[in-house]
């Protein structure tokens, strides 16, 4: 079995990894902080309902908060403590969200005592999949959308093949990486619990073939089963997108607006399906994660295991953030929102947090069609065309002529652009621009 | 705040990493590709192509400067593209061609060419070729005056309609041809031989470059070697001039197919009349060029097949110009009807 992948994705960009930094450190656990702030919309879909008062005593692993309706998932406590308030807080999107704010014990052990045992090969499909809505987990690649959610194609779809995505294809980060060399009897696990709530026989793993290592340790990992296959793909920039990923292993398109049900796929994060197959055999809930902490302005490195909630602030302190820091990222270079305030909690679609020094703006030259936005473009969008339009406020024009609305903003486009227009930022823009126009 | 010892945090839009390239860097870079092409002309022709270039790469710039000036903006000649108006320019002249008239070119392809559309990114046609147009449709006979490849003495003395005083008849070019020619070199064009004379001439000459012809059309072999460094450093689009090269290919070759002696055959089409260098860096002028994939490719067929119509069948010997700016002005349709399929398209992507 080759490391090597043969499979690769044509269009797209390479960029320059910058793993190297945290690739080879081990998984580490960061102190707790004294004071966590646990918003109750860390998902796509509706917030939790807080369960428990102001002043409340809470045990790490307690459920707090608990899932409005089947678009919802439960919160569970990061941390023993006491329930300081229930007050708004800001987030990475700067607008304000309710959060519970919890005040660590400083002498707490902080271990998980809340849980008990369950076997998941007695559960019926629907009872795996409340048990996956009670873990609170979400896809932890970053678009944090409900897990479970995913078990339960729509109607009329049924899915013949679980896709894993063990990509991890933005620069810096290398936390699925980690996990994958870390934790591959939890990640394969993990994808036997959700290919048995969708009653599947068949499983991709694909990983970019930068990361020999968490090939090899999945490799060993499943040695004996043939029902899930380890795909080594060649790394480019954006084939962790769920889109891409699927068209490179399998050869199916995702409908435009459709969803990975339409081509009979579900597709779910590595770092997801490691802690389905961590917590669902203890009934435990999702309190931490893994996040890359990185880039050329922080002096320690790594990737650490984070519990949910932990302010900003505290992560930067412990990380070493030194005096050159400008820019805080959350998430990768390419599509990770860069935040305005030291105060965001990590929440779970946080896959890492990038320090990056100070750089001047570039100069913005006039497009000059050279058409390297067109060539990158992995969803054969014309970004040239879009960026004109935006330019002269043709929002609707782009959204029906020019198709905006498949763009997923990896922002190739603007990566490559010689005139260094903001293009994908536009789009953005556009986007919202629309957004206003119909909901008037 | 302890620890964390920033005190302002910029925020940034995604992505936070760029490429490495940039307009003036791509510029910079065209211009270095047409200077080896700019000394093999200097060696050819002598002095007279070293000055016609040097001026009009100035002449150019200075008008693109006056122009932004004059207009109020802040100067563009940062962005090399005038610099590579100018050269191209240069090199699609007749090496002997009167000064004062390539100095109304570069006002022409400058001015009403590339600025009055809106500067670098906004111009239909490149601008180069406007400069050209105009001036062979203003001077049709200085030129076509060619003169010989290697003559005597080319590099201390002028070829004598180089200094010509504007709007002055120049001194006879046939004698002075007829006194410095080398042996077996001589001062017509093998297009012009072709069609006016019925002289075929072998075209290996025009690739390894000592014929006559405009100062920069040869040597074929340089010229690809230069556009391929951009092509490497992803600074220009390959399919452009392969598109454009094959299209003249393939239609010259039915041509001499139906009547051998009256049309060439396809070495001789791609080797003369400049085609190698119109194909490799006036046809892909980004700015003038469809964006869409496919765009590409029927923009590069349709100006090699237009070459070579133009040749065989129109009045002209040379075709390349008009064909590139019949093309730039397609192009925009061209892209319109070429959308690329989305990813994931429910139905066949429509067109406007």
């Amino acid at each position: 079995m080759s490391l090597f992948g043969t499979k690769r994705l044509w269009r797209g960009v390479h960029v320059p990894e910058h793993k190297e930094q945290t690739a080879h450190l081990p998984i580490r656990r960061l102190p707790f902080p004294p004071l966590l702030i646990v918003p109750l919309s860390q998902h796509a879909g509706k917030p939790a309902k807080a369960i428990v008062r102001e002043g409340q005593e809470v045990v790490r692993g307690e459920p707090i908060a608990e899932a409005d309706g089947f678009m919802s998932v439960p919160m569970h406590a990061p941390a023993t403590g006491r329930v300081e308030r229930i007050a708004p807080a800001p987030s990475a999107r700067g607008e304000l969200t309710t959060a519970i704010y919890i005040r660590a014990y400083p002498g707490a052990s902080q271990e998980v005592l809340y849980g008990s045992d369950q076997d998941i090969t007695q559960m019926t499909p629907d009872q795996v999949i409340a048990a996956v809505q009670a873990t609170g987990v979400v896809g932890l690649g970053g678009a944090a959308f409900p897990t479970h959610v995913k078990l339960k194609p729509p109607q009329g779809r049924t899915v013949d093949t679980v896709v894993v995505n063990g990509c991890e294809c933005e620069p810096y980060l290398t936390t699925d990486h980690r996990i994958m060399v870390e934790y591959p009897k939890q990640v394969l696990h993990g994808t036997r619990v959700v290919m048995r709530a969708l009653g599947v026989e068949r499983a991709v793993i694909g990983v970019e073939d930068n990361k020999p290592d968490a090939i090899a340790a999945l490799l060993q990992a499943n040695a004996d089963r043939p029902d899930i296959k380890i795909e080594p793909v060649v790394a480019r920039y954006p084939q962790g997108a769920e889109k891409m990923l699927v068209k490179v292993l399998l050869g199916r398109e995702i409908p435009s607006g459709g969803l990975p049900a339409d081509v009979g796929l579900a597709v779910f994060n590595v770092a997801t399906l490691a802690q389905i197959g961590d917590l669902l055999p203890t009934r435990q809930g999702l309190i931490e994660r893994v996040v890359t902490v990185t880039g050329p302005a922080v002096s320690k490195p790594g990737n650490y295991l984070i519990p949910l909630g932990t302010p900003l602030r505290w992560v930067l302190e412990q990380a070493g953030c030194t005096d050159q820091a400008a820019s805080i990222i959350l998430g990768g270079p390419m599509m990770g929102p860069s935040v305005g305030s030291f105060d965001i909690p990590l929440t779970k679609g946080v896959t890492g947090v990038l320090v990056l020094p100070k750089k001047d703006p570039p100069t913005v030259y006039p497009c000059i069609h050279c058409a390297a936005c067109v060539d990158v473009c992995p969803l054969h969008l014309d970004p040239s065309h879009l960026g004109l339009l935006a330019r002269k406020d043709r929002y609707q024009d782009m959204e029906e002529i020019y198709h905006l609305n498949d763009c997923f903003e990896c922002a190739c486009c603007s990566y490559v652009c010689p005139a260094n227009i903001p293009l994908v930022q536009y789009f953005r823009v556009a986007k919202q621009m629309n957004r206003e126009r119909k909901a008037r | 705040m302890p620890g964390v010892k920033t005190t302002v945090i910029e925020v940034r839009t995604s992505p936070h990493l760029h490429g490495p390239l940039s307009v003036d860097k791509i510029m910079r870079h065209v211009v270095y590709a047409l200077l080896p092409i700019a000394a093999f002309s200097v060696w050819n022709f002598g002095i007279s192509a070293g000055v016609l270039l040097a001026f009009t790469t100035l002449g150019c710039v200075l008008t693109e400067h006056v122009t932004c000036r004059l207009n109020g903006n802040r100067s563009t000649v940062n962005d090399y593209s005038a610099a590579i108006t100018g050269l191209l320019l240069g090199l699609t002249l007749p090496p002997g061609f009167p000064l004062w008239m390539a100095a109304i070119g570069c006002l022409v392809a400058i001015a009403p060419g590339k600025l009055l559309f809106g500067g670098l990114g906004s111009n239909v046609f490149n601008p180069a070729l406007v400069g050209r147009a105009f001036l062979q449709a203003a001077f049709p006979v200085a030129i076509t005056n060619y003169t010989p490849a290697l003559a005597n003495g080319r590099f201390w003395e002028f070829i004598p309609s180089s200094l010509a005083l504007p709007l002055m008849k120049s001194a006879p070019l046939n004698d002075w041809i007829a006194q410095v020619r080398v042996d077996g070199f001589t001062g017509a064009t093998p297009l012009v031989l072709l069609k006016f004379d019925r002289i075929y001439s072998d075209p290996w000459p025009m690739f390894w470059g000592q014929r006559a012809g405009s100062s920069g059309e040869m040597p074929g072999f340089l010229i690809l070697l230069c556009g391929g460094y951009l092509v490497v450093r992803h600074m220009m689009d390959w399919r452009i001039p392969v598109a454009m090269l094959s299209g003249a290919a393939v239609s010259g070759w039915v041509f001499h197919l139906l009547n051998p002696t009256a049309y060439p055959d396809p070495l001789f089409t791609l080797f003369t009349g400049g085609l190698l260098l119109g194909a490799t860096f006036m046809a892909t002028d980004p700015v003038a060029s469809p964006v869409t994939p496919r765009g590409m490719w029927v923009y590069g067929v349709l100006m090699g097949v237009l070459t070579v119509l133009i040749r065989n069948l129109g009045g002209l010997a040379e075709g390349v110009m008009y064909a590139i700016l019949l093309g730039n002005a397609l192009s925009p349709l061209i892209d319109r009807l070429t959308p690329p399929r989305p990813y994931g398209a429910r139905k066949p992507a429509g067109a406007i």
